[in-house]
């Protein structure tokens, strides 16, 4: 999996800068001051212990949280509150830690749905079912079948996802957020809960993306060998702010990083 | 022993002594059925593309059918008056988002709920401010002939009603399963904050399911009120509706067709042919009892989705 090692890595110019970002809860400091950015097709691994923040910085990034302090440009333009589906027209997708699939609905809709930005109707042809709205439908739907293909989840096209097992119901969350073609993927913990053959899946499914859709990736991942594995850069949390990022090798190096992972007494 | 009779052998003897009037209490009720559906079909849309259990849909129901009257009253045209009416409940849907759920996004089910009690006084009260609170005659001109088909009498204005109905069911069915938006109605009711994170924008798609529950309610007005007039009664059927919805389940579509017309035919058989045991007129409460019974034993309804949660 090493891919560093035989693939020249093609990083662009600064896709996303957070600068400075800082949101509380209440007394809770959930991020105190983060900065840091991501570039064109990079693949960026966000670590820390549990409650460090990881979270709250993917909402502020898709707009589900608005950081009360702090600058986020996206593609050159900064912005102040933005809507999450605003975010989402821009161009960023993401992937929940508790999965948050539509339930009821089969995986061919489920990744539909993650096409609803691309289509171009206006709202009165999309509320029909023939001429042009039909013609639209089946389009966006050769695509959708292309990302089946490329998840391999063919056989459970039809399938409602609530039934499925944990691992491909992962893989369905992920094939919705590539349906909209994001020029960011916000993934948290893409890995969480998998058995070893899952994640390997998974971490293959992530270098191909990045490297066939050219997506720029942003991943939240506890299991430290796939983290150092397939990203390019770590960015280390801990308590809100942030202690740490470089290369993986770096960051493994980095005393601060260490205590942080193994305890240390701040005396 | 004479309990036991009149429970149980003498309606029997009724039913199969005079089947073709047995056909036309059944047949009186199928049609009393399709427009309980018709108001039932209102609650599902709203609850299931946003989980709301909206008390003011018989409100809604009242306040569409006021609004057409009045407008033909004042000499408007009836095609234009149909389509002053849509437009009016597509405001009122604009309205709604804008003043009552835009600021109620993330609360619990029972907080919108109790939103929706207020609209339903507020629609009450507006709708005989503007309109005033006489009864009115609502005539579109359907027929109402009775005619004879194998001995049985059949109601033009019935058939009518029920063909309404099924193309309204059918219209709705597809727009919900195949449309580009019904795929993001059902994206939203089954997850806010993964409807947004797709791009879905939440307000739009409040706005498109009340607009949709608010031309169903005009139906169901036109229809209920042509049968026995424009008047206060009318926001009551909703409460007609809820045994409907316990019977179908909530989110079904097609449940909420059959639990009207379950709802329609009981209570007419009820009350024709076991009311003189209980003293008469079971047809009041016939549909409470069948729907308590439902809860004890099916409380998802017949069509309604069981949920299993995964722990």
């Amino acid at each position: 999996m090493a891919q560093d090692m035989t693939k020249p890595r093609n990083i662009g110019d600064v896709l996303l800068n957070v600068e400075n970002i800082s949101i509380a809860f209440g007394g809770v400091k959930a991020l105190d001051g983060v900065s840091f950015d991501v570039r064109e097709h990079e693949i960026l691994a966000i670590i820390g212990p549990n409650g460090a923040g990881k979270s709250s910085m993917l909402n502020c990034i898709n707009g589900f949280y608005h950081p009360q302090d702090g600058i986020i440009t996206f593609k050159g333009t900064p912005r102040q509150r933005m809507q999450t589906h605003e975010a989402a027209a821009q161009g960023i997708a993401r992937t929940f830690q508790n999965i948050a699939l539509f339930k009821g609905m089969s995986t061919l809709d489920n990744i539909m749905t993650g096409r609803n930005l691309k289509m171009k109707k206006n709202l009165l042809w999309q509320a029909l079912y023939f001429g042009p709205a039909l013609t639209e439908e089946l389009e966006h739907r050769a695509k959708v079948e292309e990302i089946i293909d490329f998840l391999e989840i063919e056989a459970i096209r039809k399938t409602p996802v609530g039934k499925l097992p944990y691992g491909l119901q992962k893989r369905v969350e992920l094939g919705r957020a590539l349906a909209a073609e994001p020029d960011l993927l916000l993934l948290d913990e893409p890995m969480a809960g998998m058995n070893h053959e899952e994640k390997e899946d998974m971490c293959r499914y992530i270098l191909d993306v990045n490297d066939e859709f050219g997506a720029t990736i942003v991943l939240i991942e506890h299991d430290m060998s796939v983290v150092m594995d397939i990203s390019d850069r770590v960015v280390v949390l801990d308590y809100g702010r942030k202690i740490a990022a470089g290369t993986p090798d770096e960051v493994r190096a980095n005393q601060d990083v260490i205590d942080a992972y193994l305890g240390v007494s701040h005396d | 022993m004479e309990l036991l009779n009149i429970l149980f052998v003498a309606p029997f003897v009724d039913i199969t002594s005079s089947p073709v009037f047995f056909a036309e209490v059944v047949i009186g009720g199928l049609m009393t059925g399709v427009m309980y559906s018709l108001v039932a079909l209102g609650f599902v849309l709203i609850f299931k593309a946003s989980g709301v259990f909206n008390f003011a849909q018989g409100a809604m129901v009242l306040f569409a059918a006021l609004t057409l009257v009045g407008l033909m009253e004042r000499g408007v045209p009836i095609p234009l008056a149909l389509a002053g009416t849509v437009l009016v409940m597509i405001a009122l849907a604009m309205l709604i988002e804008r003043m009552m759920l835009r600021h109620l996004v993330n609360q619990e089910g029972i907080i919108l709920f109790m939103a929706t009690i207020g609209l339903n006084f507020l629609l009450e009260g507006a709708g005989q401010i503007a309109w005033g609170s006489n009864v009115k005659v609502l005539d579109l001109g359907i027929p109402n002939q009775s005619f004879e088909v194998a001995g049985i009498l059949l109601n033009q204005f019935d058939l009518f009603a029920a063909a309404i109905a099924a193309v309204m069911v059918t219209v709705l069915a597809v727009f919900f399963q195949k449309t580009t938006i019904g795929r993001a109605l059902r994206a939203v009711a089954d997850d806010h904050q993964a409807a947004l994170s797709v791009g879905i924008p939440l307000k739009t798609i409040w706005v498109i399911v009340w607009s949709v529950a608010g031309i169903v309610a005009l139906v169901a007005g036109i229809m209920w009120g042509a049968k026995s007039g424009v008047q206060f009664s009318l926001s009551l059927i909703a409460l007609k509706a809820l045994p409907v919805l316990i019977l179908g389940g909530f989110t079904s579509v097609p449940g909420a067709i059959i639990g009207g017309l379950i709802i329609g035919v009981g209570e007419k058989i009820a009350e024709i042919y076991w009311g003189p045991a209980f003293g008469g007129a079971i047809e009041g409460w016939f549909a409470y009892m069948l729907a308590l019974a439902f809860l004890m034993f099916r409380p998802q309804g017949l069509f309604g989705e069981k949920i299993i949660e995964r722990v």
